[in-house]
């Protein structure tokens, strides 16, 4: 008796234990990982990011999923701790079991991320411009490399004959190995550099770099700032007399929600540079905000981590298609073959080194917070994780491993 | 520009910075000194003062939005204090360590309550077109400098706000309670000073203050739910390098912590400029352990 009611206590975890580890897609879905910040420093951009992936997520559903499966997103919270993403990723893939992840932001969260999908064979799509120096065969990076943001933007400074460049940034490995690559393209260029600063993340004095700038005199200040910092920047320039019309100033982390909340009049006639911006014309585009303006507010806005989010998921969901699987690898080799596709970007593809071919645009801000495109590269630009000027000899090509 | 002119520029933009340290920290030096409570939720008071700016403005726009969101900011800070010290400070006087943990509680409440009522993205304040000029030097020495009208506003301000603290203490029958209460609790209460009634009203003076002190922040910072984090740790630092409970010496400290991160980021950047003020703290911490104005207090003492 006592040996009956054992078995079947051990037959009946067997199949707990069973239930659990079936596949993600037995019953007609499909399981997915979101994996942002929610709560913490960087829910102010994880959110909307979050809210562009699960829209995609609803577009596929709503034309019958892929593979005839019905996707299901875990989400979950990054808490804007670079160790919470690694837990939660870890958690993803082996509690949840999900075929791919949609995550992360900041270069830290990415960083703890990836010996979890190395280590598990995941496959993460992580959707915001970074400073390259990296290359693994477990995440598709579909921001911008450095040299399809920040040497587009040196680029076109050049020719709009601007010479002494002046680099502010929040003291963080982003700016800090941006700053490295500008650093070594401003000498190989032949311009000056008039000064580099750079203040703790969330600080909020400028006095001293106010008074470093009004003494180099530069051309133009390139501005690797992050968060809130840039408020601060922008208020205290202003009250120095340095509005953006006197001295332009060339920002990378703000884009269109960043203008909207900082006041656009405080920023109007300052300069960015993305790979997408909310006004770029075609429907793709114009499709893409009316969804997301339908789904979350009519006030809402887009930026370009945003639409590189979306992007990915629906690229993941092209590339499951073409590969009759969802077997990570197998995505993976398909999504860099897939060739160039119509997206709100423009078109766009992945390359054999699973970053994102993509247009480089220049963004002037207009008074109404949208950015008005003042320059686009000529064609698609390769990305290229290692800037060769930078780190020389280091390469990144087709992987053949997982 | 002239390196004198830089220079002096410098020491300006130190004394501003002291200026924003002064008002911060003046309403955490004055309940820590009287009180010694530890009131985490101090930023938050600077933050609500962002937001009542915020709101001002949309009420009143146009050039003096921001004079009527001074009164504003500091009524409604006091008030806000006035139901902390009430609900939960007074409830834990006796229990130092639970305040902490508490208003820590509060501290988060608050932001919660800011990102849910107004979003995490922070909301604008621009600074009036009144204060958009600045003060330019093109001859002799001081040839280059330039002083922005809303740095020598905000010094204004904090001379005022610190003038008229001063005098409420030094010179009203409310400040001489208060400073009875300071030094000898038991006897002032044994001699008749309501101590009760002085230990509220000095706490919501102090979050008024700092409630006033979050409208001149916005003229050069961001108003999130957030902000006040960033101006907290700051605050503390003044507050204990001063000498606890004493406006002098938050005065001196706001001064000394300004004029030397000005002067060090000649040399160094922001960064290495933080990590040598908290060497300089902790230094000197250990060189005068009870600050620069040394405060005479049996509650200090026992």
């Amino acid at each position: 008796m006592k040996m009956k009611k054992l078995g079947l206590t051990a037959a009946l975890l067997a199949s707990t234990a069973l239930g659990l580890a079936a596949p993600a897609h037995a019953d007609g879905t499909v399981k997915v990982g979101v994996l942002q910040s929610l709560s913490g420093t960087m829910a102010i951009s994880e959110v909307p990011l979050e809210n562009a992936e699960l829209l995609a997520i609803d577009q596929i559903n709503a034309k019958g999923g892929v593979l005839g499966k019905k996707i299901v997103p875990v989400v979950e919270d990054g808490a804007s701790d670079p160790a919470i993403f690694a837990q939660k990723a870890t958690k993803l893939l082996q509690q949840d079991k999900v075929v791919t992840v949609f995550g992360g932001w900041t270069s830290a969260s990415r960083k703890a991320m990836l010996p979890v999908f190395q280590r598990l064979h995941g496959l993460l799509w992580y959707p915001v411009q970074f400073e390259g120096n990296e290359c693994s065969p477990n995440i598709m990076y579909s921001g911008a490399q450095p040299n399809q943001q920040a040497l587009p933007a040196l680029e076109w400074a050049e020719k709009q004959g601007y010479k002494k460049i002046f680099l502010v940034g929040s003291d963080y490995v982003y700016p800090r190995t941006a700053n490295l690559i500008l650093k070594k393209h401003i000498a190989h260029d032949g311009l000056t550099l008039s000064g580099e600063e750079y203040v703790p993340l969330g600080g909020t004095d400028f006095s001293s770099i106010i008074a470093e700038i009004q003494k180099a005199k530069p051309d133009i200040i390139i501005n690797t700032l992050n968060g809130d910092s840039n408020v601060s920047f922008f208020k205290q320039m202003a009250a120095a007399g340095m509005t953006p019309d006197k001295l332009p100033v060339m920002s990378f982390s703000i884009a269109e929600p960043e203008a909207k909340a900082m006041g656009p009049s405080l920023l109007a006639g300052s300069y960015t540079s993305w790979n997408y911006f909310q006004s770029l014309p075609g429907q793709t585009n114009a499709d893409f905000v009316a969804a997301y303006k339908a789904k979350y507010g009519a006030d809402s806005v887009v930026d370009d981590p945003m639409v590189h989010g979306y992007e990915d998921v629906m690229i993941w969901a092209d590339a499951a298609k073409k590969a009759g699987s969802f077997d990570p690898k197998k995505v993976r080799n398909e999504a860099v073959k897939l060739g160039f596709v119509d997206s709100p970007l423009g078109q766009v593809k992945f390359d054999a080194n699973q970053s994102m071919v993509q247009t480089g645009y220049i963004g002037e801000l207009q008074p109404d917070g949208q950015f008005k495109v003042i320059w686009s590269s000529p064609a698609p630009i390769k990305p290229v994780p290692y800037d060769p000027l930078t780190f020389p000899g280091k390469s990144c090509g087709l992987h053949s491993n997982f | 520009m002239h390196e004198s002119a830089f220079l002096i520029g410098q020491v300006f933009n130190g004394i501003s910075v002291a200026s924003l340290f002064v008002m911060a920290a003046l309403g955490l030096a004055l309940s820590f000194g009287l009180m010694r409570v530890i009131n985490m939720a101090h930023g938050e008071m600077l933050m609500l003062g962002g937001y009542l700016a915020y709101l001002t403005l949309l009420v009143v726009p146009g050039p003096l939005g921001i004079l009527v969101a001074m009164p504003v900011a500091f009524l409604g800070a006091a008030f806000l204090g006035g139901i902390l010290e009430l609900t939960v400070i007074h409830r834990l006087s006796t229990r130092p360590l639970d305040t902490l943990l508490a208003t820590w509680g509060v501290s988060l409440i608050l932001q919660q309550a800011a990102r849910n009522l107004f979003g995490a993205i922070g909301v604008q304040v621009v600074a009036p077109t009144w204060l958009d000029h600045t003060i330019s030097f093109s001859t002799g020495i001081l040839s280059g400098l330039t002083l922005p009208d809303t740095r020598l506003f905000i010094l204004l301000v904090a001379a005022l706000i610190l003038g008229g603290v001063a005098l409420l203490i030094n010179k009203t029958r409310l400040g001489l309670y208060v400073r009875a209460v300071n030094q000898d609790r038991p006897t002032a209460a044994a001699l008749g000073v309501n101590a009760r009634l002085v230990d509220l009203t000095v706490f919501a003076l102090g979050t008024g203050v700092a409630g006033l002190a979050g409208v001149i922040l916005a003229l050069l910072g961001p108003v999130t739910p957030t902000v006040g984090q960033s101006y907290i740790v700051p605050a503390f630092l003044v507050v204990i390098l001063g000498g606890l409970g004493s406006l002098v010496g938050t005065t001196i400290a706001s001064l000394m912590v300004g004029l030397f991160t000005a002067l060090i980021e000649i040399y160094v950047d922001v960064s290495v400029a933080q990590v040598l003020l908290l060497v300089f703290v902790i230094l000197f911490i250990q060189i005068r352990p009870q600050g620069v104005i040394a405060v005479r207090s049996r509650a200090l003492e026992g």
